[in-house]
């Protein structure tokens, strides 16, 4: 495995990765470090790079650092889960807790485009009323944001992915169509389908991030299935071939294999930020920092950030900075069944039922779940079925055999806050001499209860449908949120609504970690929009002198 | 069980549009990968006896070189991007845990764990897999944990990046560009394998031997 580019970093002298293009260049915008730029962004996933696309093409000057390198997918990328692994963040990292979150794979990039380089690509809103769940519902913490004003984002979004969606969606507020057609169903979405309508609840196909007809440099999707370990024909419509493009063309500078230490602050203000590359450090200066990490390693810069002036860490007034750490539930229903099902084609998740997302009675618990249809690949379905089922031995092997046969349901599913699930430092440093970060996670009797209504009731769907053998994997988690969350209130919160840190003017941060709550669907639309209405306000402020 | 995939073979795609050059690098470069040095031999061999019990190999395909490419990772100290706070880095947590395992056979049945008979062997394991155990090494590694976060995972991952594991389950294997077409139920593209089936009117080996 190639763990990073033989060649150091790609952007740099002027010119940008094409990654439309084996071996192309595109013209990129540079900065000195001495010049102090408009913004720099540390990180360029989901919030970062959106961010930095929408920053540059209202003028400001951009410069976005990211610790990965920047792919060229079409000749980078293998149909192979092992060789792949370089999209992850695998530097270490220590879990503990009652449930030691599992990372690496399923929740973390270290690429340019972060994550969503190999996320599965299923772009769903939450819910209004998960917008304002102490209000409206009577758990969790109200966002300091109103679901009408994140849906126009969620549109603005979804028009600049070309997500692929249903023509009526079922769930929720009237929304205008998808940019483009949803894409064909595969046997495993269709066992979605009839599961949900013998159990009466709606079901629709997924709204996903990847073409159903030509859009630019980029070709459909052909359904080849390894969407999870990165797409090789730029179908996918990751932050890496979609927002950032644009962001070069409108001046931004990217800086891939940058890894910032440290935020540097002189009279309660950032000045800018020490990266390391090439194997020194550097430091760039800026006007505004904005940490966009995601959750385990935004709140790891800020804390790994204190100096005199904040000893307890940047923007950590309230204390709150690496607390309310949220994964989602990802319990999920197997089964076998005659058919040859061959979840392997196409993307893994093209039917989803939100039907727990939207309907509150007959629960035991607070909040909400989506499921959706699964393909998992050899490799993450042997770890599945060796650490969730205990196959192991010629039973492992025999089961692993009988994969075209199963159907599975997997749930997302939202995790409460609380301050006790957290992203704290060790003692222990990586290879840039950083303190790495301790993860401590424990479900609650909520949780328990949710995936157990959940669990039970794709089950009653897989059975529905004649599947036999069915068990239940307990033990998996996706997504991280929390740890920089937004608020009203500077105490219990670390940013406003702006994604601007209470304690220093010109520090932002933007990306999954300002969530207050987490919602019952994959969040990466989610932090799209939250960025896109970021680089809104910052316009705006600008223009009114308030930055 | 016999073969549910006769005479399907994920490698003979290799030349195909269902392979890009970076698909062709890698799996050639892993096909070859023999065992580093790394451990000591005994070391390995308790190892080797251990990854062949977690993960036996294919009948009349083959071998997956699981040994090696574990071994590979065990030099490389590579981890996966988390730690349980009470395990050491990869290399080490194997060097416990293996010679906790060994000491376990010894304790249990006289003799070294590479030297067991089959139904020995998996008794042991069976002992890890429940936390059941007895040697004092495992006060240095948890069992659970070494089962849980190593064992299972680094083993079954190294045998399912091996062509023969992809083709010994039917799995279509590396997809670029070309990727597939049918994705309906029952519905099979040629170049996918066919699985064995009494009432077959063309028999799976035939179909499969004209994958491409």
């Amino acid at each position: 495995m190639s763990d990073k580019q033989s060649d150091g970093p790609r952007a740099t002298g002027g010119r940008a990765p094409d990654v439309f293009t084996p071996g192309g260049w595109v013209p990129m915008r540079s900065h000195e470090d001495s010049e102090e730029v408009d913004f720099v962004i540390v990180g360029t996933g989901a919030g970062g790079g959106t961010l930095a696309c929408k920053l540059a093409e209202s003028g400001f000057s951009v410069v976005a650092m990211d610790a990965g390198p920047y792919w060229r997918p079409l000749e980078d990328f293998a149909s192979d889960e092992t060789e792949q692994q370089k999209l992850y963040w695998t530097d270490e990292r220590i879990v503990d807790g009652e449930n030691p979150i599992a990372m690496g794979s399923n929740n973390s990039g270290k690429s340019v485009g972060g994550s969503t380089v190999h996320f599965a690509m299923v772009s769903l809103r939450m819910r209004p009323e998960h917008f304002a769940t102490r209000s409206k519902l009577g758990y969790g913490v109200d966002w300091p944001i109103g679901w009408e004003e994140m849906w126009r984002y969620y549109a603005e979004v979804e028009q600049a992915l070309k997500i692929a969606g249903p023509v009526r969606y079922p769930w929720g507020p009237k929304r205008g169509r998808y940019p483009m057609r949803a894409h064909p169903m595969n046997a495993a979405a269709n066992y979605l389908a009839r599961g949900a309508e013998a159990l009466g609840v709606d079901w629709t196909q997924t709204p996903v991030a990847t073409l159903s007809a030509p859009h630019g440099k980029a070709h459909p999707c052909v359904y080849r299935g390894f969407c999870a370990i990165g797409c090789s024909t730029n179908a996918k419509q990751s932050v890496l071939v979609s927002w950032l493009p644009r962001a070069l063309k409108a001046g931004a500078e990217i800086r891939d294999l940058a890894m910032v230490g440290r935020i540097e602050t002189v009279n309660g203000r950032c000045t800018g930020v020490h990266y390391h590359r090439e194997g020194e450090w550097h430091f760039q200066r800026a006007r505004n920092v904005v940490v966009a990490g995601y959750a385990i390693e935004t709140p790891r810069l800020l804390l790994n950030s204190a100096n005199a002036e904040f000893p307890d860490g940047l923007a950590n007034s309230s204390g709150l900075v690496g607390r309310n750490l949220m994964v989602q539930l990802n319990q999920a229903a197997w089964g076998h069944v005659e058919d040859d099902v061959r979840s392997y084609k196409g993307p893994p998740s093209l039917a989803v039922c939100e039907h727990w997302n939207y309907e509150d009675r007959g629960k035991d618990y607070a909040g909400g779940w989506s499921y959706m249809s699964q393909g998992p690949l050899p490799i993450s379905w042997a770890k599945t079925l060796a650490g969730g089922r205990g196959l192991w031995g010629q039973a492992l092997i025999d089961e692993m055999a009988r994969n075209n046969h199963t159907v599975g349901l997997k749930m997302v599913g939202e995790v409460l806050p609380d301050a006790r699930n957290r992203v704290t430092l060790t003692d222990e440093t990586d290879q840039y001499g950083l303190r790495i970060p301790r993860i401590t996670f424990a479900y609650s009797d909520n949780d328990r209860a949710m995936m157990a209504h959940a669990t039970d009731f794709m089950d009653r769907s897989l059975e529905a449908t004649g599947a036999t053998d069915r068990w239940k994997e307990m033990g998996d988690t996706a997504h991280l949120n929390g740890t920089a969350r937004m608020g009203h209130d500077r105490r219990t919160s670390v940013v406003d609504a702006d994604c601007r840190s209470w304690d220093i003017p010109n520090l932002w941060v933007c990306d999954g970690s300002v969530f207050p709550t987490v919602g019952g669907v994959n969040p990466s639309l989610t932090i799209q929009a939250i960025a896109c209405r970021t680089a809104d306000r910052i316009r705006t402020m600008a223009a009114q002198g308030e930055l | 069980m016999a073969d549910r995939f006769p005479d399907y073979d994920v490698l003979a795609k290799r030349d195909s549009l269902s392979w890009n050059d970076k698909t062709r690098a890698v799996v050639d470069a892993r096909i070859a990968t023999s065992e580093p040095d790394v451990l000591s031999e005994p070391e390995r061999a308790v190892l080797r006896r251990l990854v062949d019990r977690i993960v036996p190999q294919p009948e009349g395909r083959a071998p997956v070189n699981a040994a090696a490419l574990l071994l590979e990772k065990i030099a490389a100290d590579r981890g996966d991007g988390y730690r349980h706070a009470r395990l050491p880095k990869v290399r080490e947590a194997w060097e416990r845990g293996l010679a906790a395992i060994d000491t376990e056979a010894r304790e249990r049945h006289g003799t070294g764990f590479a030297a067991l008979d089959n139904r020995q062997a998996d008794s042991v394991i069976q002992a890890i897999q429940q936390g059941d155990v007895c040697a004092a090494q495992w006060e240095a590694i948890p069992a659970d944990l070494f089962w849980s976060y190593r064992i299972l995972p680094d083993i079954v991952s190294a045998y399912y990046a091996h062509p023969s594991a992809w083709s010994a389950m039917g799995f279509g294997g590396p997809a670029s560009p070309r990727g597939y077409v049918r994705l309906e139920t029952n519905r099979r593209d040629s170049w996918e394998a066919a699985e064995r089936a009494p009432d077959a009117v063309v028999p799976a080996s035939e179909r499969n031997r004209h994958v491409r």
